[in-house]
């Protein structure tokens, strides 16, 4: 066999392990949903009519509410599933079956390629369970293309996979789970400083370049723009950039540290 | 397919008079502390070898080095004919490894643990679950089979650990501490499956603490103490390198242990415990011209006892403790 079959083998079954984990113990997975489908139904419910009278200018209902807030929740769900992938690395990693793993004859990245490709699976299946959610109360894309659904899908693999990298680089990084899970708090709590609730440009003026310059704005936006066939403009390039920078900034530290001497 | 993988990690090609296992000067640091200060092995393949040490000496270090898990600062080591630093994917696909720390995957089960080893080993499905069924029953985990690794005792855990270190039927073997925390049962179980490895041919690196372990299974010995190797050879050869045996006596009357020990000036005195000691290798001929001598001084022990000498006299002498903790393994009274 040549080294890319086995290596494209291997990984293959590192991450039937990692969907196997996930199917038996699908709380942890399910877990990490709570808070994004509790803050959309908050955000919605509770704080919805004058949240949409803000945005509309005062005379917009719920459902115009609903369809600014959705896309940026699915993203946020993508942050919390990613959570859940750097704690789940730092277990791994703290255990005796990675010295296992490393004294063996296979693909030395399986193990983090099985983490990534099953994170990222496990942030899409999210990102679908959640939307359903948003269906339920009245979110509706019916006036994007096919081509611009399959651009939504993509970006959200694309945020899902940079996301992941920085997690698993965090969970590397920590010395046990509980800490990888407190690293890896920024990744649900940056929503929160973007245009997910409300409009960047509806902020105090010397917030809005925290919430422009950061990686969930500009992918919030292209999402937004995608499902409801608005248009993008140039966020989607952002977007792609700051996905395309952070994989490759997640990648590289993650590595490094792998290809460490573990102690 | 795996024909190429297979055949490495087979003992077709094994050479029997060749060293499984060799190093030399073998050194490594962390930070300023050093671990191991310059060791040399030669392990030749079908034997036994046990890595002797206190807590700290640098055991799971050794073994670290040469399974390919840490890198060494300094020294050359070849396992399976290949060096470790140069060609580790080769060493590895000849070993198997069975750390300290239990190495399976508890959020599955120990069927599954078994199967994920097959699949990595690139066994194809048939193959891989007739190996992990054999296994399985081997180590008796037929009945645990299906149930979560993490709901197992830490002897079943440690089975089954084993079991999965040799899926790939791996020539060498290391296993850091197979004993550590078993209760006896478990021990005894764990030695006879050792026992079965060598039979088949396996080489087998160990460490352990415990010097009757080392006594029990290894045909030969390494005493590693502070990073080096104090002294290395079969256990009788160890044995041999102390002093001989002694007949201890034992007093509760203070002044009786002082007239005694005037009276017997070659004995070596333990002020401590009041109780001396009498250079003699416990045949009957010896002990008689002993008893005999003690009636002749007027001396009256209040206990008598035959010490020969044990791994565990070898251990302290070389491991450089100053107090024997004395176990009381004397054999009569």
């Amino acid at each position: 066999m040549s080294a890319l079959t086995l290596a494209v083998r291997d990984s293959n079954t590192m991450l039937r392990r990692n969907l196997l984990h996930a199917w038996r113990y699908p709380s942890a997975t399910l877990n990490l949903l709570l808070t994004p489908i509790m803050l959309l139904l908050l955000f919605v419910y509770i704080f919805g009519d004058v949240m949409s009278a803000g945005i509309g200018g005062g005379g917009a209902d719920r459902s115009d509410y609903i369809a600014y807030i959705v896309p940026g929740i699915l993203l946020m769900t993508i942050g919390g599933t990613t959570i859940g992938a750097a704690v789940y690395v730092s277990m791994d990693m703290t255990e005796g079956l990675i010295a296992r793993f490393r004294t063996m004859a296979v693909y030395r990245g399986s193990v983090i390629v099985g983490h990534v490709v099953g994170s990222v699976l496990q942030s899409i299946a999210s990102v679908v369970l959640v939307g359903a959610v948003g269906v339920a109360i009245g979110f509706r894309s019916t006036d994007a293309t096919v081509l611009e659904w399959l651009a939504a899908l993509g970006l959200v693999a694309l945020f899902a996979l940079a996301l992941t990298w920085i997690a698993v680089g965090m969970g590397m990084a920590s010395p046990n789970p509980e800490a990888a899970g407190n690293m890896a708090m920024p990744l649900i709590l940056l929503p929160l400083f973007s245009s997910a609730f409300i409009p960047a440009d509806m902020m105090p003026g010397w917030f809005q370049p925290i919430a422009e310059y950061q990686p969930f704005t500009p992918a919030i936006e292209t999402l937004r723009g995608l499902l409801l066939g608005t248009g993008i403009g140039h966020n989607g390039w952002l977007a792609i950039a700051w996905c395309v920078g952070l994989s490759a900034l997640g990648y590289r530290w993650s590595l490094a540290q792998f290809n460490r001497d573990p102690k | 397919m795996p024909s190429s993988v297979m055949s490495t990690s087979k003992r077709g090609d094994s050479r029997p008079s060749s060293a499984a296992v060799s190093a030399v000067a073998l050194r490594k640091s962390y930070g300023d502390k050093k671990v191991l200060d310059g060791i040399d092995l030669h392990i030749p393949a079908g034997s036994v070898f046990a890595l002797l040490g206190p807590n700290g000496a640098g055991k799971t270090t050794a073994v670290k080095i040469l399974s390919t898990l840490i890198r060494a600062d300094g020294g050359q080591a070849q396992v399976a004919g290949h060096d470790v630093a140069a060609d580790p994917q080769a060493v590895r696909a000849a070993i198997g490894v069975t750390g300290q720390f239990s190495a399976v995957d508890g959020l599955i089960t120990g069927e599954e643990n078994m199967l994920l080893m097959a699949d990595l080993h690139h066994l194809s499905r048939s193959e891989g679950r007739r190996v992990a069924a054999e296994l399985l029953e081997r180590f008796d985990l037929v009945e645990a089979a299906k149930k979560p690794a993490s709901t197992y005792s830490g002897g079943m855990k440690r089975r089954l650990d084993i079991a999965m270190t040799l899926v790939g039927g791996p020539r060498i073997i290391f296993l850091d501490e197979p004993t550590t925390g078993l209760d006896p049962r478990s021990r005894h179980n764990m030695w006879g499956i050792i026992r079965e490895l060598v039979s088949d041919g396996v080489t087998v690196f160990l460490t352990t603490q415990y010097l009757e372990e080392a006594d029990e299974l290894a045909d030969r010995i390494a005493v590693l103490n502070d990073g080096k190797i104090a002294a290395e050879g079969s256990a009788d050869e160890l044995k041999r390198l102390i002093p001989g045996g002694h007949v201890r006596l034992r007093f509760t009357d203070p002044a009786a242990y002082r007239s005694a020990a005037s009276a017997l000036r070659e004995a070596a005195r333990d002020d401590e415990a009041l109780s001396l000691q009498i250079p003699s290798d416990g045949t009957q001929r010896e002990l008689r011209s002993i008893l005999d001598w003690l009636d002749t001084a007027n001396v009256e022990a209040d206990e008598l006892t035959v010490h020969t000498p044990d791994l565990d006299d070898v251990f302290f002498a070389l491991t450089g403790e100053t107090t024997v903790p004395h176990q009381p393994k004397e054999d009569a009274r």
